[in-house]
């Protein structure tokens, strides 16, 4: 690490300390990936999550990927709350004995010495409804802060896991604002350069902030969506059943991963409709339930695929 | 005798389930050995975020050797028999047996004894289960072997287990077993941060003490007792004064094993928000403590923070790290406040009209309107300002829609007070923000002002009303709506503030007002026309319900229903607080108004209404029950209270048994000449001194007791009462009842139900016991 340029270390830009994580955990044996190439609401989303945390083999991943919460824009106005933002993703499967270790190791990577910091595993049961997945674990606090959270997963798509795999997502631009010491989020150092070749968070991503905020909650085509809904609800199912081999004996799948993306394309929409306030209450529930639904249906296909399934 | 250590070493066990863990691994590890004939001499249990711990010590080394006899076979019994007992038995042959004799003969007795087992293999045996069968709130799996069913599951993935058994003066025994692959030995580990190698223990002393080397502290209340103190400390040093805080101490030690506390501060201008604001947000969010200044009584802007390490830097980072992250929670929070309060309270009731109550309940703005109805129709009972009521259950609820309360919903009803005093609201307007919802529990304190009083029944009675009128009643242990707390609320508001009122003339106005509305939102339905406007036919009806019903006592059968509720939880809470239930029950059991029937009958005409404005009745009209009751619950308890007094004393003891006596005689002979003996007795038939003595005495003290109760002085009716004793004493020690006379026969059994008939003045004897 001594090697690194002053512009790479993590307390001193975004981008080496995403680069720093993704080192730490290569070196873990985790694969590497890219983010997923939809629009999703956490890192959870990822088929390298959602499918792969179910079946018997050993999967080891780890990745950054853009999570969008429709509602919690603001305008670019608000110091921390973003409706597009980081999450790093580190899944392994089986949970090794030691991943509290390894994750502290992290920690320590990015420039979080536990010795002169407080660090706290505090009880947070998971639950995504969406998703028909739940586990135990912590929030995993700094000084009081949390900073990532830790789970093992219990069941996901409706599926137990067998074995249970442990996941931890860490809250990049948090995280970065606590070890460069700003307490804005437009203020982080993006690139680590000073001076005029200094790129901020704000120069990257204010700007789209300010946009998708507007889209968000005032001019996303709500009909439109609706009508994305249902077609992404239809063509999730429609893969479904296509995908089983031999017709309907349901015993292998071979279109899994695109009937998931049609899932992972319905709960956005959802999303965004949320945020236009269009939804009411008990639609809302509903909603979430036909996203569980076809969640379930894919888990329950991926666990019959080449790599879902058993030996 | 030989001590047991436990040790279960895990990931980090949520604060709220460590106490109670600890205390069940105690209960299930000693039931179970007191169960396998191993009496113990004394248990502890501990626990930190990452272990449970037990010690128990003075267990005897091995199970007692049980003995027993077996009977087998006469003397020259066939050989299949004897057989058989040598096998069933293990004996090698009869000379091994004894022989007994009794009267059928002499038979074989076979000694057959059962050594008992070493304690450590007992142990060996019951630990797996225990650790198997733990009763977690929620466990889970882990790791490579979560692939197979069937793997361990516990709270957090557990890592190892130390077990170890022996004398005090010798070298302790590893209690050999495993669980799922983890192997019981005698290493654990120390703090994860300052001393996380592995540690080789014996015994608990030696456990307890290199733990505390290597920075864990294992007793919680230890724990506890360091941060309360050095919290203390901290403010004292500084003049300040902590804000003491029992559940965030107990969540605060079960969050460290080393605890460390410290100081932080925030910038002053936050103290703009109110204390308890300021206090959740720091609180629920950071677990930390406040601070305030003694001499004010107002927070400062100091808080307290226990870490779980002791930092090279003295702390300074996690210092800094906490008031970071403390003041944009305390900006979010003043920012809320400070938006809360550019809204005036009034004009947030519009939105309550989207929000459901209840599907069949209507809307919040709806539940408002009704509350502030009944308030207006309650307030001149208790002695309230019938306008600063209406406004006071007007705004009550208004601050659920606050920024505030959506972030804490714990501080609803303050918040709703602080605002309403803010936009210049009456004091008890605003008192009664926070005021109507208590009490919210057993312990909680009832409201005083009468104002709060008004909202507060009228808030409890609408929901009593409303779920009873759609009939979601209580049934059992499912209560989802807690309306067993509202009625009990109900009931300590009015008995606590000694209010004089008939729960008939409340709960009437709230059933009937519930009652139309559920029945009006059915007719608006059912009469919609086909374009989905409202029917003339529902109009009409509204004009109806709103000019004709509201305010007029109508009592159908289901405010009966709903008193009578009132009147069980009434029983319930005296008997909590130990009054004997069948001086309850006396006690409900005469009434001397049965103020239900003249208006049953008067709300007969209401029902009409309804009939032709719908298809069906909304209300059932069922007469109501034969049994009479009680509704002025302070009259009651009084009562309750003035009867226990008096069967204390002889002569109410003797009255008692006087009456029974009276009552077991008429009751033969009221079934012998099926008949009962009602009607005032003729003196003329009068033969003894007794018996006119005894009419003298009865007329005596109903006149007596009577206008005691009249004057609802119920001691003084208990001592008219009194007076009978003699003259009942007396009848029964010289009158003989059934005479052979006939027509005197008739006359005395008269006399005697008039004395059952005296006694109810007060009570009815017959039911008491004893």
């Amino acid at each position: 690490m001594d090697a690194l340029p002053d512009h790479m270390r993590p307390e001193r830009s975004f981008q080496g300390f995403i680069l720093a994580l993704q080192r730490f955990w290569a070196e873990q044996g985790c694969v590497i990936l890219q983010p997923y190439d939809m629009e999703m609401g956490a890192g959870t989303f990822h088929p390298a999550t959602t499918l792969r945390a179910l079946g018997p083999k050993p999967w080891n991943a780890a990745y950054v990927q853009p999570s969008r919460r429709p509602k919690d824009g603001r305008y670019g106005e608000n110091p921390n709350r973003l409706q597009h933002y980081y999450q790093f993703q580190v899944i392994m499967k089986p949970s090794p004995p030691n991943l509290q270790e390894l994750y502290l190791k992290s920690l320590a990577a990015i420039g979080i010495d536990a010795a002169v910091h407080d660090i706290r595993f505090v009880e947070d049961d998971w639950e995504s409804p969406t998703l028909g997945a739940w586990g135990l674990g912590w929030e995993c606090w700094c000084d009081g802060m949390e900073v990532s959270q830790f789970t093992y997963f219990q069941q996901v798509a409706g599926v137990e896991c067998a074995p249970v795999a442990g996941e931890l997502t860490y809250g990049l631009e948090r995280l970065a604002m606590y070890v460069q010491g700003v307490d804005r989020v437009y203020d982080l150092n993006f690139n680590g350069r000073e001076g005029a070749e200094k790129v901020t968070y704000g120069d990257v991503f204010l700007q789209a902030e300010q946009e998708y905020s507007r889209h968000n909650f005032e001019y996303a085509d709500t009909a439109m969506l609706f009508e994305q809904f249902k077609m992404a609800e239809a063509a999730c199912r429609k893969y479904l059943a296509a995908g089983w081999r031999d017709g309907s004996n349901m015993k292998e799948h071979l279109m899994a991963l695109p009937a998931y993306d049609q899932c992972i394309k319905a709960s956005h929409v959802f999303n965004l409709l949320d945020a236009r306030g269009v939804i009411s209450v008990t639609e809302r529930q509903s909603y979430i339930g036909r996203v569980r639904d076809l969640a379930k249906a894919c888990g329950e296909a991926w666990i019959h695929t080449e790599t879902g399934r058993a030996v | 005798m030989p001590d047991l250590l436990l040790e279960l070493f895990s990931e980090e066990i949520p604060a709220r389930m460590q106490a109670k863990a600890a205390d069940d691994l105690r209960r299930m590890v000693t039931d179970k050995l007191v169960a396998e004939g191993l009496v113990y001499e004394g248990a502890k249990a501990f626990a930190t975020p990452r272990r449970l711990a037990l010690t128990v010590h003075g267990i005897p080394a091995r199970q007692p050797d049980l003995k027993s006899e077996r009977r087998g076979p006469k003397i020259g019994a066939p050989d299949a028999a004897v057989q058989g007992f040598l096998k069933a038995t293990g004996l090698k042959s009869l000379d091994e047996a004894k022989i007994q004799k009794d009267a059928k003969g002499d038979f074989y007795i076979a000694l057959i004894e059962k050594p008992g087992r070493p304690a450590i293999d007992v142990i060996a045996e019951m630990i797996p289960v225990i650790i198997r069968t733990f009763p977690w709130p929620k466990s889970m799996r882990w790791g490579a072997r979560s692939a197979k069913s069937g793997s361990l599951t516990w709270v957090r993935p557990l890592h190892s287990i130390i077990a170890t058994f022996g004398l005090e003066t010798e070298e302790p025994d590893v209690v050999k077993f495993a669980v799922d692959g983890i192997e019981a030995g005698q290493t654990t580990y120390g703090h994860r941060f300052m001393a996380p190698g592995a540690i080789s223990v014996r015994r608990f002393e030696d456990y307890e003490a290199k733990l505390k080397a290597a920075k864990v502290i294992l007793d919680p209340q230890a724990r506890k007792d360091i941060i309360l103190e050095d919290a203390k400390e901290l403010a004292f040093a500084q003049g300040l004064e902590l804000v003491e805080d029992q559940v965030l101490l107990d969540e605060v030690s079960g969050l460290v094993e080393w605890p460390v506390v410290m100081m932080g501060s925030f910038e002053k201008e936050f103290l703009s928000i109110p204390d308890e604001v300021i206090r959740a947000t720091i609180r629920n969010n950071q677990k930390c403590f406040v601070v305030r200044d003694p001499k004010t009584g107002k927070l400062t802007n100091k808080f307290v923070l226990t870490a779980n390490i002791e930092a090279p830097d003295g702390g300074k980072t996690i210092v800094a790290g906490n008031e970071r992250v403390i003041r944009p929670r305390l900006s979010d929070a003043k920012f809320f406040y400070e938006t809360d309060l550019k809204t005036r309270l009034e004009d947030r009731l519009p939105k309550f009209e989207q929000i459901v109550f209840h599907e069949k309940l209507g809307t919040q703005a709806e539940r408002i309107k009704r509350i502030e109805r009944l308030a207006a129709e309650i307030a001149p009972l208790v002695g309230a300002d019938v306008e600063k009521t209406k406004r006071a259950a007007r705004l009550a609820k208004a601050d659920l829609l606050t920024e505030v309360v959506g972030e804490f919903p714990e501080l609803q009803g303050l918040m709703g007070k602080y605002y309403a005093l803010a936009q210049g609201e009456d004091a008890s307007v605003a008192a009664a923000s926070e005021e109507h919802w208590k009490p919210q529990g057993p312990t909680d304190r009832v409201p005083t002002d009468p104002v709060s009083v008004a909202v507060a029944l009228a808030d409890k009675l609408d929901t009593l009303a409303g779920f009873w009128a759609i009939d979601e009643k209580p049934t059992g242990s499912k209560d989802p709506y807690a309306l067993r707390r509202a009625a009990l609320g109900v009931i300590r508001i009015i008995l606590e503030n000694g209010l004089r009122l008939r729960l008939a003339d409340i709960c009437g106005p709230s059933f009937w007002q519930a009652a139309t509305e559920k029945r009006a939102r059915e007719v608006q339905n059912e009469t919609k026309q086909p374009d989905g406007t409202e029917s003339p036919r529902f109009t009409k009806f509204v004009v109806r319900v709103d000019t004709e019903t509201f305010g007029r006592r109508s009592v159908p059968a289901g405010v009966v229903d709903l008193i009578t509720f009132f009147a069980d939880r009434l029983k319930v809470q005296l008997r909590e607080q130990g009054a004997r239930h069948d001086l309850v029950d006396a006690v409900f059991s005469t009434s001397p108004s049965p103020w239900w029937r003249a208006d049953a009958a008067r709300s007969a005409g209401k029902l009409d209404l309804i009939e032709t404005a719908g298809s069906e009745a909304a209300l059932d009209s069922n007469p109501p029950p034969e049994e009479e009751m009680q509704d002025d619950l302070l009259m009651v308890v009084r009562r309750v209270e003035a009867l226990g007094k008096f069967l204390d004393s002889d002569d109410g003891k003797n009255l008692l048994a006087g009456t029974k006596r009276a009552s077991n005689i008429l009751a033969i002979e009221e079934k012998k000449d099926k008949r009962s003996f009602d009607g005032a007795p003729d003196a003329a038939l009068y033969k003894l001194d007794e018996e006119k003595a005894l009419a003298a005495a009865i007329d005596q003290v109903k006149a007596e007791a009577s206008a005691a109760v009249a004057k609802e002085d119920f001691a003084a009716a208990m001592s008219a009462m009194a007076k009978l004793r003699p003259a009942v004493d007396a009848f029964f020690d010289k009158v003989k009842v059934n005479d052979d006379d006939p027509k005197v026969r008739e006359n005395r059994l008269k006399l005697l139900n008039e004395i059952r008939a005296a006694t109810r003045a007060v009570a009815d004897f017959s039911r008491i016991e004893g």
